[in-house]
Formats: structure tokens, sequence, C-alpha cells
């Protein structure tokens, strides 16, 4: 017995089944609608945005002989390279030390835009809202702010990342607070705990897993923000990617860029660590 | 805080429960019962072990923020100085808005909409263009990078350094030597958030792939058919929509990635800003930052209603 169909038992079973291979006429027409809608506007973009293909051919021409001249990576010299890994270290504590004071001082702030706790319908509005401001302005600018006020360099740079950070974990923290399990604090309750007790002993053992681990992938993700905040001078190695790539020394871009990828991985592989150390092997 | 027990009262079953002899049943411990102390050494050593463990975390956790804390040469005496400085710059680009005049001082404020809003959908369009290209990279590179579908090692290899070596590097150094390559202007913005929505997005699709139902492969191997036919009809229809979903959560991403772009000379709205910030104009500071968030906002709503859609439209299929 074979399994092959004859041509008659094939366009019968066609013409039986004619529907479901066409499929319905309306989601059809959809999808040529939503495909031509997002193709139409991405042309339209193309054109606004004066791209040509005589623009691509000679900058993908450029970039080539960019990175000829980037290989080998090399630093210049001996001094310099020291003075990059300062710079990377530099980034890093930037990275680190606004992340930690930007958790420590969320604290409070999602505490008071939790519905649960803070029960004021005006003055959890008015917390969310300008928690979301906070979190809508980029590090970047936040760093140009700090620059005018505690001038160039590092601690600009810190603050910045502190600040824009601030934001978002206030988001987090009150999001982890408003979905924690009530049990917990009413057991408390019952068995004569006070107010500060419940959050103790209620609250905290049940988000501090939650929190602790969004702090690791915060950082991780600050080290890749805190590599371009030197750009605007506020400290780190942004600083020299920039001057190397707008003095064309290519050779430096790439060891500098070798080394932000050396210590992003390492980051990544470290966090990815503790976080299993943390919170067990449960996905997060 | 530590000293908080909870209230002990003596435990007794309810009255019903009482045994018929007429004893009652009582919770009590005998502390000098060799068995109960073994235990109770044990829980003090295992807590003793865990409390030095904490301990040793917390002390090398301060080593390290002291150490960060030089790095980036953290100074509270200047900080002290110089804070008041911070609400001073926020009020002073506050706009002066008198009641009476309001509609003059609001032309007043945001004297150049017109220039501004050209410059924001630019930015709008350049996070889009950005996007679907990225995404179509990362569409196209997923596949590959998923460990399930069975392509070689090597190329599985290749493929995910090199996702991870586009999302690794910031957008704007792309952006910084993309503007030397290109010459300033949109193009290099558009290329630099392009490659990294692609780094982001393969890693993104190929977990999305590697989680799907495996039947309909099988089903399609077993009729004959290709790699990429398998992938077309036997994948693609299980990942679209939550591949659509991570497309418009990049989308919003984008729009504020493009909005800084201009800080390096390539498009959109950041030009502006980087000026006004410089150049201490400070009301077209706060003009301008204010239809980024708002922009930024909108967005955010409305890729979230689009989001939840496109998802609860995978459950009822």
């Amino acid at each position: 017995m074979s399994l092959a169909l004859t041509a008659t038992e094939r366009a019968d079973l066609v013409r039986r089944h004619q529907g479901a291979i066409d499929g319905s006429l309306k989601t059809r027409l959809t999808t040529i609608a939503v495909v031509a809608g997002l193709l139409g506007l991405f042309l339209y973009g193309l054109t606004t945005l004066e791209v040509s293909l005589w623009k691509m051919i000679t900058g993908i021409g450029n970039l080539g002989t960019f990175v000829v001249l980037m290989l080998p990576p090399d630093p210049g010299s001996a001094a310099r390279a020291v003075i990059f890994v300062k710079a990377l270290f530099e980034t890093i504590a930037i990275a680190f030390l606004g992340t930690i004071l930007a958790a420590i001082l969320a604290f409070p702030l999602g505490f008071l835009a939790a519905k649960n706790v803070v029960a004021n319908r005006v003055i959890h509005f008015l917390a969310r809202r300008s928690l979301d401001t906070v979190r809508g302005v980029d590090a970047l600018i936040w760093a140009l702010i700090w620059v005018n006020v505690v001038g160039l360099g590092p601690f600009a740079g810190m603050l910045a990342i502190m600040t824009s950070d601030l934001g978002a974990f206030g988001k987090l923290y009150s999001e982890a607070i408003e979905s924690a399990d009530r049990k917990p604090v009413e057991g408390v309750t019952s068995s004569g705990g006070g107010k500060l007790h419940e959050i103790r002993f209620g609250l905290i053992p049940q988000v501090l897993p939650v929190i602790a681990s969004q702090v690791l992938y915060y950082i991780e993700s600050n080290t890749r923000s805190s590599t371009i905040i030197g750009i605007v001078g506020a400290g780190g190695i942004g600083l020299y990617l920039a001057e190397t790539i707008r003095t064309l020394e290519w050779q430096q871009v790439s060891f500098l860029i070798l080394l932000v990828l050396a210590a992003v991985t390492a980051i990544d592989f470290l966090s990815s660590k503790l976080r299993f150390a943390i919170i067990g092997k449960r996905a997060l | 805080m530590a000293g908080f027990v909870p209230a002990m009262t003596e435990w007794r079953p309810a009255a019903t429960g009482e045994p018929r002899d007429g004893t009652i049943m009582t919770l009590t411990i005998d502390r000098n019962d060799p068995a109960i102390r073994g235990h109770a050494d044990l829980y003090r050593r295992e807590m003793g072990a865990k409390r030095r463990q904490a301990l040793l975390g917390a002390a090398i956790f301060i080593a390290c923020v002291v150490l960060s804390a030089i790095g980036s040469e953290v100074d509270l005496a200047k900080f002290a100085a110089n804070a008041w400085r911070f609400p001073k710059y926020i009020l002073e680009t506050l706009p002066t808005l008198r009641l009476a005049t309001l509609g003059a001082d609001l032309k007043e404020w945001y004297w150049g909409l017109n220039g501004w809003l050209k410059l924001l959908w630019q930015t709008l369009l350049i996070a889009y263009v950005g996007t679907v290209l990225g995404a179509v990279g990362g569409f196209l590179l997923c596949f590959s990078a998923a460990a399930n579908l069975g392509r070689a090692g090597w190329l599985r290899w290749t493929t995910r350094r090199f996702l991870e070596f586009c999302r690794t590097v910031p957008e704007i150094v792309f952006a910084l030597i993309f503007v030397i390559a290109f010459g300033l202007g949109p193009l290099p913005g558009v290329l630099a958030i392009a490659i990294h929505t692609m780094g982001a997005m393969g890693k993104l699709f190929s977990e999305v792939v590697e989680n799907i139902d495996m039947k309909p492969v099988d089903g399609l191997t077993a009729t004959g058919a290709g790699w990429w036919q398998t992938i077309r009809f036997a994948v693609v229809p299980q990942v679209l929509s939550n591949f659509a979903s991570y497309a418009l959560l990049r989308f919003e991403i984008n729009v504020r990635g493009a909005s800084i772009m201009g800080f390096v000379g390539a498009g959109g709205i950041g030009q502006d800003l980087i000026e006004a910030i410089r150049k201490f104009y400070f009301t077209d500071v706060s003009a301008i930052l204010l239809m980024i968030i708002v922009t930024v906002m909108l967005i955010d709503y409305g890729t979230e209603r689009l989001r939840h859609a496109l998802l609860s439209l995978e459950h009822r299929s």
C-alpha cells in the first residue's frame, strides 16, 4: 500500500477542504492592510530621513576601512592602557554605587506609591506620575543637569544613574508590594505584631528576593549606560570612547570596546551566579 | 526589630475536642530533655553559620560600596555645598505662567513648537525605521541562534556571539562611529538603533523559539519539508504574536533611545535639547523634555494596549 494520492483524490480533498486551505477572507485582508501600512510608513520614513543608496554604499565603504584600521586592538602605550583600565573601574563604580543608592532611596517612594500602603488616591496618583516623569528622562540628560550642579567628573555620573533609576525602582517596588500576599501580614498582626513588625516580617521577606534580583539586573544594565555617560563629561570610559572616535584613533577605539565587552560579560556572569544564590533555581 | 517574639499563650484544644477522661492536653515542652537539647543545639549551630555567612556578605558588600565611592569621587562636602543648585536648576527651567496672560505665556514657552514637532516626528521615524530593520534582522537570525531547530553548532555559536556583540555595545557608541562613516543626519541614528535592536531582539526571539511546541516541527519534518518550510509552517505561526509584542515593547525603548541620538549629531530632537542645556536656555529645556516625556508616555500606553490585544488574540485561536 502506498501513501501517495492520485490526482483525482487530491483534487477531491482540496475541494472538500477549500475553506480551511484558503482561510477567512477577513483575516487575510486585515493582514494585508496591516503589512501594507507598516511597509508604507517604513518607506515614508526612509525618504524623509534622507536615506539613499549612494549614502549607504559610501558609508559602508568607510565602515569597512575603519574596521580594517581597528585591527589589531592596541591602547597606544602602556600609560594609556592604565588610564583606560582605571576609567573602566570608574565606570563600574558609577554603575554599582548609583544603582545601590537608588535602590535604597527608592524604598520609601515605593511604599508611598503602593495602593495597599497609602490608600489616598491623590497621593498615589501624584507619586506614580512623578516616578514616571523621572523615569522618562534619560540618564544622559540627568548627567547633563548634574554636571551643572556638581561639576564635571564621575560624581555627576553617579548621581545621574541614581536619579534615573529612582523612578524605575520606585515603580518596581510599589508593584512588588501591591502584589504581595496579605496572609503573612495578617499572621503577624494576629500574633500581636505592630505596623513595623508587619512590614519587617510580613512584607519584606516576600519582596526582598524579587527586589534583590531586580537590583542585580539594574547593575548589569547600568554598566552599559555608564559606559556612555562620559560622552557628556560625567566620568567613566565614555569620555575616552568619544575622544578616540572623534580623533579617529581606531585601534584605541577597538581596544576600549573590547574592554567594555569584557567588563559587561564579567558582570553578567557574576550577577547571574549571585541571582541563583539569592533566589535559587526559580526562573526570573 | 529583632526583639519581636510572637505572643505565646498556652494552647488548649477546644472544649469539644477534650478527651473523655477529663484530662486537659497541653503542649508543654521539657527543655531539659536531651533530644530537645540536641535539636536546639543543632538549630543554634545552623543559624550561627547562616548569620556568619550573611555578615560576610554584608562585609563584602560594604567594601564594594566604599571602593566604588572612592572610584566615583563621591564628595559629600561638595554635594552639600552645591545641592541647592539642583532644585534651583529645576525651578529655573519652569516657565512663568500667569493666569491672566496664559495664552501668551504658553506661546512664549513653546516659541519653537513647529520646529520641535518636526524634530519629534523625525525622532519617532528614526525609532520606527530602526525597530523595523532591527526586528527583521533579529527575525532572520533567531532561528539559527535557537538550540532546538537542529542547525550546526558552529553556526549557532557564531550567531549568538554576533548578537551579543550587537546588544552589548551601547547604541550611542555605534552612532558616534556611524556619524563619521555616514555623515551627520538621521541615517547613522537609524542604523545604530537597528543594530542594537537586532542584538536584543535576536536573543528574545530565539528564546521564544526555544519554547515552542515541537510537535508541528516533527509533523512537517515527517512530510519531507525542508528547513525553511518547517520554519514557515511549523514555527512562525506559533511565535508571531509574541514576536510582534516584543517588537512593540522595543519600539517604545527605541523612542527613548532616539531622543538622545541628537547628542552626537545623529538626528532627532536630541540636537535641540543638548543645545538648550549647553546654552542655558532654561525654559526650552523644560519645553522639549515635557514633549519627549508626554510622547513616550502616550506610546507606552498605546503599545501596552496593542500588546494585550495581541496576546489575547493568541489565546483565542
